[in-house]
């Protein structure tokens, strides 16, 4: 009996231990996401109800000027904040792969904005950002009158100073993703090029670069992600504002479902959101897991 | 680590150049926190006056003091950040616990007691590594409401551990897989049972990991703003909200030296851990990524 037993626990066992976990996906990932789906298409205001009305919060999402505001302001925050964090990564990780004597420090001070919060951050640079008692104010008293830097009050221009912040705290975390890539890439081949007189430039950018394209789509990735959901730099930041003229996908969803008592059209809203993340992301899980490396 | 070391490639003026380069990087990276930190120390009669960059005549804790327990925050009876600090740690500590020793326990079995369906169910479970939270909210906060834990700080330790657990179990089974499998198939054969082999063999090599996952899941935990701000009452809300309403909600003159005395106040337990263990959290970084 106990012979059996054994053997039947140790059958039993793993599965009983996952199970927790297989709940929480079950209900708390996909079920919630379904739930979340079905309330997009009822008519819910305040509170949840579940009379269908088809597509219509879809249709009213479309029409509303402040969503469209909000893909709007993501597009231009989003690629900006991209590009520019991988760019600036990359040189930051280019330079510091030059042998730095004290590359450990550079690179603690380059990744440190990481381990902060979003809403550290916003109030830091919102305050710098104050014409009136940051940057702008302290240039002019270096004696350049005329001196002006007041994105963060202008609307048309507010959305370009998340992207400010937002490369403060996230290029150094490109900078570490591109530099073990760099490092994980094999010296010889380096070394064959250089013998045959390439110029370092070069064995940058026809050798190394090119090699690392999975560490980019990797970098993309994650940075489209935090793109996507940023809502606590710009809530701490410019709250959205001056107007609507930062408002974003993430920050409308929190104020139409728990504000505003828009639930189905918070829910469509958050529905959108997460297309978008499928659909940068699931090609991307796709070529991951079919790499047998990986499985 | 090995890299070239011609010297043709690096003559005096190519590195002086480069190190400049750096070290202005680094000046542009540090120059928000040291300006926080200069100006928590001022005093609000000195920062009137004078200029954004500039070194405090009197150093002062003033600032300090209002943002820990002296300033109005919201309409809570309570003052300052401490509240709301204390609340951050109540809530940080349980949820970093559960959700890592989840992680542990799934990547053990996902890696060394597979069965039908678990790879498909470790498939399943990235999924939350990416999820956008938004599109959880609103069930979320129905759950919660039928629980009875609305604005409660075990409301938001069960939604810190549920939606935590892809990480944690990711990092651990990343982990696992790496290990020599002949260790636990010989134990198996000794006789060694489920528990056996995860305290006596698999717990003791798991140290690295651990300290990675635990300081990647108090960050995040520990920096979390949307669930603290949907799922929290005054009673129950993060410093990070907390940090949020003293910034914002101040009548009258803003006071820019609580604020940034405040700001510290809410960066500082993971600053700490960065600067203790900075190499573990950057490992959690690159795994979160690269692999994820």
């Amino acid at each position: 009996m106990s012979v059996s037993n054994k053997k039947g626990l140790d059958y039993w066992l793993p599965k009983l231990v996952v199970s927790p976990t297989v709940a929480i996906t079950v209900i708390f990932f996909y079920g919630f996401v379904i739930w979340t789906a079905v309330l997009s298409f009822t008519k819910s205001r305040i509170l949840p109800q579940y009379e269908f009305v088809g597509f219509d919060q879809y249709v009213r999402l479309f029409l509303n000027d402040r969503w469209m505001g909000a893909l709007t302001n993501l597009l231009v925050f989003g690629v900006l904040f991209i590009a520019i964090c991988m760019i600036v990564g990359l040189i930051m990780a280019v330079l510091l792969d030059q042998n730095i004597r004290a590359e450990g420090a550079l690179r603690t001070i380059y990744l440190y904005p990481m381990a902060l919060s979003f809403i550290v951050t916003g109030t830091v640079w919102k305050w710098l950002l104050n014409p009136t008692v940051g940057i702008e104010r302290f240039i002019r008293s270096l004696g350049w009158d005329s001196f002006t830097f007041d994105w963060i009050i202008d609307p048309n221009m507010a959305i370009y100073t998340i992207v400010i912040a937002g490369v403060w705290q996230a290029s150094g975390f490109v900078m570490a993703i591109f530099l073990a890539g760099l490092r994980g890439i094999d010296t010889s081949i380096i070394k064959a090029a250089q013998l045959d007189g390439a110029s370092l430039f070069s064995v940058y950018t026809r050798i190394i670069i090119p090699s690392m394209r999975p560490v980019f789509f990797s970098a993309f990735i994650m940075l489209a992600h935090i793109a996507i959901k940023s809502f606590d730099l710009i809530i701490a930041l410019t709250g959205g504002g001056p107007g609507n003229s930062t408002d974003v996908p993430a920050i409308f969803m929190y104020q139409f479902s728990f504000q505003r008592g828009q639930l189905g059209m918070g829910a469509a809203s958050a529905i959108i959101m997460l297309m978008t993340v499928l659909a940068i992301l699931v090609p991307y899980l796709y070529s991951e897991l079919r790499t047998p490396k990986n499985g | 680590m090995a890299k070239t070391t011609d010297p043709r490639y690096s003559p005096i003026t190519g590195r002086a150049i480069l190190y400049g380069v750096l070290i202005v990087i680094a000046l542009y990276y540090l120059m928000p926190l040291a300006l926080m930190v200069v100006t928590s120390l001022r005093s609000m009669d000195e920062i009137r006056l004078g200029q954004l960059i500039e070194w405090p005549d009197a150093i002062t804790f003033e600032a300090w003091k209002i943002a820990w327990n002296e300033a109005q925050i919201g309409a809570r009876d309570e003052l300052g950040l401490r509240p709301y600090f204390i609340n951050s740690i109540i809530m940080v500590i349980p949820s970093v616990a559960i959700s890592t020793l989840l992680g542990a326990l799934n990547g053990y079995v996902l890696s060394f007691w597979k069965f039908r369906g678990s790879e498909l169910f470790f498939a399943a479970l990235l999924l939350g590594c990416f999820l956008p939270f938004q599109a959880i909210l609103l069930p979320q906060s129905q759950l919660l409401g039928w629980l009875g834990l609305t604005g409660t700080i075990p409301g938001l330790v069960l939604t810190h551990v549920v939606y935590g657990v892809s990480f944690t179990t990711l990092f651990f089974r990343n982990y696992y897989v790496n290990l020599p499998h002949e260790l636990i198939k010989a134990a198996k054969l000794d006789g060694a049972g489920f528990w056996m082999i995860f305290f006596r063999i698999i717990l003791p090599l798991s140290a690295p990991i651990l300290v990675v996952t635990v300081i990647w899941q108090f960050t995040q935990i520990w920096n979390d703003f949307l669930f603290g701000v949907v799922f929290s009452d005054p009673d129950s809300q993060p410093v990070t909200v907390g940090l949020n309403n003293l910034v914002n909600s101040a009548t009258g003159e803003k006071r820019y030296n609580v604020d940034m005395a405040g700001a510290i106040i809410a960066a500082l337990p993971t600053i700490l851990v960065y600067v203790l263990a900075g190499k573990y959290f950057v490992r959690g970084l690159t795994a979160g990524s690269v692999k994820g």
